[in-house]
């Protein structure tokens, strides 16, 4: 790893072409935004559902599983991100053999079910990462984001993994958006709800590993949650939601990649403080349009 | 449209039976509904109307007997049904609008992405637009349907899902409590409404009430779920005040008014609580 010695003397120069120069320059830089835009994307467009389907909690939770996996894989000595994915999907598993409530509705009663799960996932998380004596630093990589070191097989699992699951919410989407919005009707309809709902957690679960891989398993709300939080706030278009939430999730993910490289300060940091601020202008803007919009009230528009 | 009239029933429930936990909610019950009736659902709480309704759509299955709907088994011809469950109502933070909800009624259960401006381009596109603007009308929801449906009134929800129940030109109507929140006026033009889109397209519709006066003028047939059973007839035999009386174990009087319209009162809602009680 030539990364952390070199990373130290790039200074920002306030040249545009030049500092995006910089930031290619390294291989390693590559890699990270490689790795950090798939995330973005896959992020995005999970996070959406999630926010949607109120299933923010789990989601952390899946993520935070991730770490004794992504643990335990480096004191084995094995790739991290297959640690992140085998664990995350186990527990997505897990949950979706949770016993519903007969009501149906989310996660409300299972809630107490998940935390005890995350705070065994962290503890064991932690133990892993004492048994490995390494150094500190893993520590706060796992739990806060590093993109340093990322490996080319790296790379090509999280692309792998990232197109399997767009490809999966792709072929789901409008059912899942149906059995999320309006649960009995789409059973009724005959939308294999369960079905959905357990593979969803599935991708979840995935989407939660490769956030984890860039923010850390603790600050996965940064790319998860916050961009499909601030679009919603925005428009209640499903469409234009979407994209918008994909779209934010990738700027706040390449800002905080560039600015953490020209920077002493983790990654994790800049991902969450750039998503944070994304939402809280969306929450502004809201405020803004909702005073104008009841001064002049626009037609009906039918469409999506 | 080229509904044939069928000469089977629409619905038919033989020797149905249905077991909850392990609790039988009902047993024995033969129903049948002709094609293109009004039928009411009427009974006190908990006697398991909704879960007739279930029974008939396949979401419940039956512990013994066996139904039959469209000609088809539970859940085959789920894409011919409309259905409104009982009492739903939408988170206030839920940030989509109305109309994408009824939209759902139309093509929710297909696979894929949908690309609403591709859509748009296409005959068939726009043929769906058309019919959702058309349906918004005819529940008079256009003014809010572009709004979050997380901030619109009970009323206003109620109205946008029963066009979902609608828009697909469904061949029957299971319909829980359509009438629910909705204020007295209105209960008279959505029963109305009703009614005429099952006399016009022939439509089936089998509707659970609570409150029978706004749609006993339509009414072809009543059906009561009562004590584990169900007794079906036409209005004119049960809804008379000895019948619903024994029905709901409380005193309740079906007077006749000067235009010869039928009223129940005597409150079968509230003596429907004071049934439930006592069957427990
Ligand atoms: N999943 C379930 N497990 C066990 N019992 C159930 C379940 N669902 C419903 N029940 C019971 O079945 C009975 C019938 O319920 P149902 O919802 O069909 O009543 P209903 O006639 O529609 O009542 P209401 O007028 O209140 O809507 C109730 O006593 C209810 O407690
Ligand atoms: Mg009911």
């Amino acid at each position: 790893m030539t990364g952390p010695a070199t990373v130290g003397q790039t200074r920002l120069s306030w040249n545009l072409p030049g500092d995006l120069h910089q930031l290619v320059a390294y291989h390693f830089m590559v890699n990270a935004f490689e790795v950090g835009t798939v995330t973005a994307v896959v992020a995005g467009a999970i996070g959406w559902f999630m926010v949607l389907r109120r299933q923010s909690f789990a989601g952390h939770t899946l993520a935070v599983v991730a770490f004794p996996g992504a643990a335990g894989a480096i004191w084995l000595g094995l790739n991290a991100a297959v640690g992140y994915f085998g664990f995350a999907a186990g527990a997505a598993l897990v949950f979706a053999a949770l016993p519903r409530s007969p009501s149906g509705k989310g996660f409300s009663e299972e809630s107490a079910v998940i935390g005890t799960v995350q705070a065994m996932a962290l503890a064991a998380g932690f133990l892993f990462v004492s048994l490995y004596r390494g150094f500190l630093d893993s520590l706060t990589g796992l739990l806060f984001g590093s993109f340093l070191g990322v490996t080319d097989g790296q790379v090509l699992l999280v692309a792998l993994v990232g197109l399997a699951s767009l490809a999966a919410l792709g072929l789901m989407a409008r059912p899942l958006f149906f059995a999320t919005v309006d649960e009995d009707v789409a059973r009724a309809r005959g939308v294999p709800v369960r079905l959905l709902s357990t593979v969803f957690l599935l991708v979840l679960g995935l989407a939660a590993a490769e956030v984890s891989q860039v923010t850390g398993s603790l600050l996965v709300f940064a790319l998860l949650v916050m961009p499909a939080a601030a679009a919603q706030q925005v428009t209640a278009r499903p469409g234009w939601s979407f994209t918008l939430t994909v779209l934010l999730s990738l700027v706040v993910t390449w800002l905080g990649l560039a600015a953490a490289y020209f920077s002493i300060y983790p990654v994790g940091f800049f991902v969450t403080t750039f998503g944070f601020a994304t939402y809280l202008l969306a929450v502004g803007s809201r405020g803004l349009l909702a005073r104008r919009g009841r001064q002049v009230r626009g037609p009906l528009v039918v469409a999506g | 449209m080229t509904h044939s009239r069928q000469p089977d029933p629409v619905v038919a429930f033989a020797g149905a039976a249905v077991r909850l936990g392990n609790r039988t909610i009902w047993s024995d019950v033969d129903l049948e509904v002709p094609a293109g009736e009004f039928v009411a659902v009427l009974g006190p709480n908990g006697v398991g109307k909704s879960t007739l309704i279930k029974a008939a759509l396949g979401v419940v299955s039956l512990s013994a007997g066996q139904v039959r709907v469209l000609g088809e088994p539970p859940g085959g011809a789920s894409r011919r049904i409309g259905y409104l469950p009982q009492r739903r109502s939408f988170e206030p933070g839920l940030r989509v609008r109305g109309l994408d909800v009824v939209r759902l009624g139309l093509d929710g259960d297909r696979w894929g992405i949908p690309l609403p401006l591709l859509a748009r381009r296409s005959a068939r596109g726009r043929e769906k637009e058309t019919r959702l603007a058309e349906v918004l009308d005819l529940v008079d929801a256009s003014r809010y349907a572009g709004r979050p449906i997380g901030e619109l009134s009970g009323g206003e929800q109620q109205r946008l899902l029963i066009a979902q129940a609608l828009v697909r030109r469904p061949e029957l109507l299971l319909l829980d409590e359509p009438l629910d929140s909705l204020d007295l006026p209105n209960q008279g033009a959505v029963a109305a409404l009703i009614s005429r889109i099952c006399r016009e397209e022939d439509v089936t519709v089998l509707l659970v009430a609570h409150d029978v006066n706004p749609i006993l003028p339509y009414l072809d047939r009543v059906v009561y779920v009562a004590q584990g059973g169900v007794l079906a007839g036409p209005p004119a035999e049960v809804i008379t005040s000895q019948t619903l009386s024994r029905l709901y174990d409380t005193p309740i009087e079906v007077l006749e008014t000067s235009e010869g319209r039928l009223v129940v009162v005597g409150q079968p809602d509230a003596a429907a609580t004071h049934a439930g009680h006592h069957h427990r």
